[in-house]
């Protein structure tokens, strides 16, 4: 396949919410890794499915209720494809959240207090307590990897720990969130593999961005978020290597994902569908399916060098500022800066920033243990994506040495 | 108002850009003392904000008026701390539920800092002083 152009005009212009100003100053928007900002294409989705497709699925035999169906479907094929597994592998959640409590959930059971738990010190709340739950209601050790002090993972390291713990679950970041650094997930996962322990991914950052090969990466389960995908909130996505996933007992219980329903008990559907009860955001499912549609005409490989290249440029003249400190990774990261300006508390500049019309964020990134690990109270954080351009990046730095100079 | 309220907050007032808006608020803030260590007690911390705010809140017993102390790891909410202190330490708790801080933040065009959203914690401090004047009054 030839490569496409990658005009950055037309995709910026592709983004309603990019165009307006925030406090007289054109939006410049650096708060991707919280939430991507939403094509047109996926807002039509969703105006379309309620202004004319509107009907439950998989339950009436009408012509409404057949098309929500076949869309609903097919947005599962499209997400499966984007992966490279199967649709049967795939099931819908509210979120990533959502997805790793489910697994959790379904693990109980079988863990108790002989079961290791190994986590890292670089995850996501939501990638530590659940685990906390689990590990609290069956006994089961929770550990954490090694991390460095630069909030690097040394791959050699980790492995023997991996290999020294022998965890029944391994469960971690593809990417943080608040630092952006990429994981070397292939020898961890093998770790694991050799001593058959299961291998769940939050894929949260990593899906948009890496757009990783599920199949190839040999993990069994992978959570994402559509809303960090371009595609709307309440709406997520679990993977499971199918015989892993339908293995994990049931989460939520009630209509749709039974078999049969006597007074006193009840069998199940196999999985995807045991663990989808009730009526599901199909609204969210169309928005998410337009979605994965448009990143398909960007092509993945086109977003990563637009994203490298930006990142490069941004991180240059960051470092040029005097008295910054960038705690990101960046030979190996997804697109998120991470840093101080001396000892400044970072609530102070994204405030003045926002005076600004710039977006960022400040604090711990719902990553507390990591901020500990660092020694830090927390950070400002500027996430990047394939539709900011190299202007943003220069009103963003011109605008925090003018912040800066107003500490003074 | 009191005349305490007026001559701290007139600088701010009377700037016109947002950014010297800013800049009178961190050096109102620097006025500020430095809350000791052995008071940054995590009971005295406003729960659930990004940046930290430690606060004591009470009636002087004797003079029946209100003590606000308080302080920030932040510049600009140790300045709205400050402006906040300006406003009700001193009166009584009849005066403190006549003084509407959201109107007097929205007159000084800080109103957004006094949304729940923000989570800096100075809209929690101006509920628990208001809360504490009405208990009192009662
Ligand atoms: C790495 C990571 N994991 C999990 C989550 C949770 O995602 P959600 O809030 O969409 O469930 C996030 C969101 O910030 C994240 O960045």
């Amino acid at each position: 396949m030839p490569a496409l152009e990658f005009d950055i005009n037309k995709i910026k212009n592709d983004f309603p919410t990019l165009k307006q100003s925030i406090n007289d100053n054109p939006l410049v928007y650096l708060d991707s890794a919280a939430t991507t900002q939403k094509p047109q294409s996926v807002i039509d989705a969703i105006n379309e499915f309620y202004t004319s497709q509107n009907a439950n699925v998989h339950r009436g035999r009408h012509t409404l209720s057949e098309h929500a169906t076949t869309l609903y479907e097919q947005a599962r094929d499209k997400t499966a494809d984007y992966f490279n597994v199967l649709s049967k592998e795939i099931v819908w959640t509210k979120g990533a959240t959502e997805a790793i409590n489910l697994v959790g959930n379904g693990l109980r059971s079988r863990f108790n207090k002989d079961d290791t738990i190994i986590i890292s010190a670089l995850e996501h709340h939501a990638n530590i307590v659940p685990w906390q739950v689990l590990s609290q209601q069956t006994g089961a050790k929770l550990i954490a990897l090694p991390v460095n002090d630069d909030g690097t993972l040394n791959i050699k390291q980790c492995s023997d720990f991996i290999k020294q713990n022998k965890p029944s679950l391994l469960t971690i970041t593809q990417a943080s969130n608040a630092l952006g650094n990429i994981t070397n997930l292939e020898p961890l996962i093998k770790a694991a593999k050799e001593i058959n322990s299961l291998v769940l991914i939050d894929g949260a950052q990593g899906a948009m961005h890496l757009k990783p090969d599920l199949r190839e990466l040999n993990c069994d389960f992978y959570v994402c978020s559509s809303h960090k995908m371009l595609g709307p909130t309440g709406l997520g996505v679990l993977y499971g290597r199918y015989e892993a996933l339908n293995a994990l007992d049931v989460y939520q219980t009630g209509g749709e994902m039974i078999d049969k329903v006597y007074l006193t008990h009840s069998t199940y559907r196999p999985a995807p569908a045991k663990f989808e009860t009730g009526t599901p955001n199909i609204a969210g499912v169309l928005g998410f399916s337009a979605a994965l549609d448009y990143l398909d005409t960007l092509h993945s490989s086109n977003i990563q060098q637009y994203e490298n290249d930006l990142f490069t440029y941004a991180v240059e003249k960051l470092v040029s500022i005097d008295g910054i400190t960038i705690y990101s990774n960046l030979s190996n990261n997804i697109g998120t800066l991470s840093f101080n300006f001396k000892d400044e508390h970072p609530y102070d500049l994204a405030t003045l920033l926002d005076g600004y019309g710039i977006a960022v964020r400040a604090g711990h990134h719902c990553a507390q243990p990591l901020m500990t690990h660092l020694g830090l109270n927390g950070t400002l954080r500027a996430s990047f994506c394939f539709y900011n351009t190299h202007k943003d990046v220069d009103i963003f730095i011109n605008s925090l040495k003018e912040c800066i100079d107003l500490l003074d | 108002m009191t005349n305490t309220f007026k001559k701290v907050t007139e600088s701010i007032d009377k700037a016109s850009a947002w950014q010297q808006k800013y800049r009178e608020i961190m050096l109102l803030g620097k006025t500020l003392p430095v809350l000791p260590d052995v008071l940054k007690t995590d009971d005295a911390l406003v729960p659930g904000c990004e940046s930290k705010v430690w606060m004591f809140v009470e009636f002087d017993l004797k003079e029946n008026t209100l003590v606000v102390i308080g302080d920030s790891d932040t510049r600009i909410v140790k300045g709205l701390l400050a402006i906040i202190l300006a406003l009700y330490n001193g009166l009584t708790p009849e005066q403190v539920v006549n003084i509407d801080a959201y109107e007097e933040f929205d007159k000084l065009g800080l109103i957004s800092h006094l949304s729940a959203s923000r989570g800096n914690g100075i809209k929690a401090m101006v509920d628990k002083i208001q809360t504490m004047a009405q208990h009192k009054i009662s």
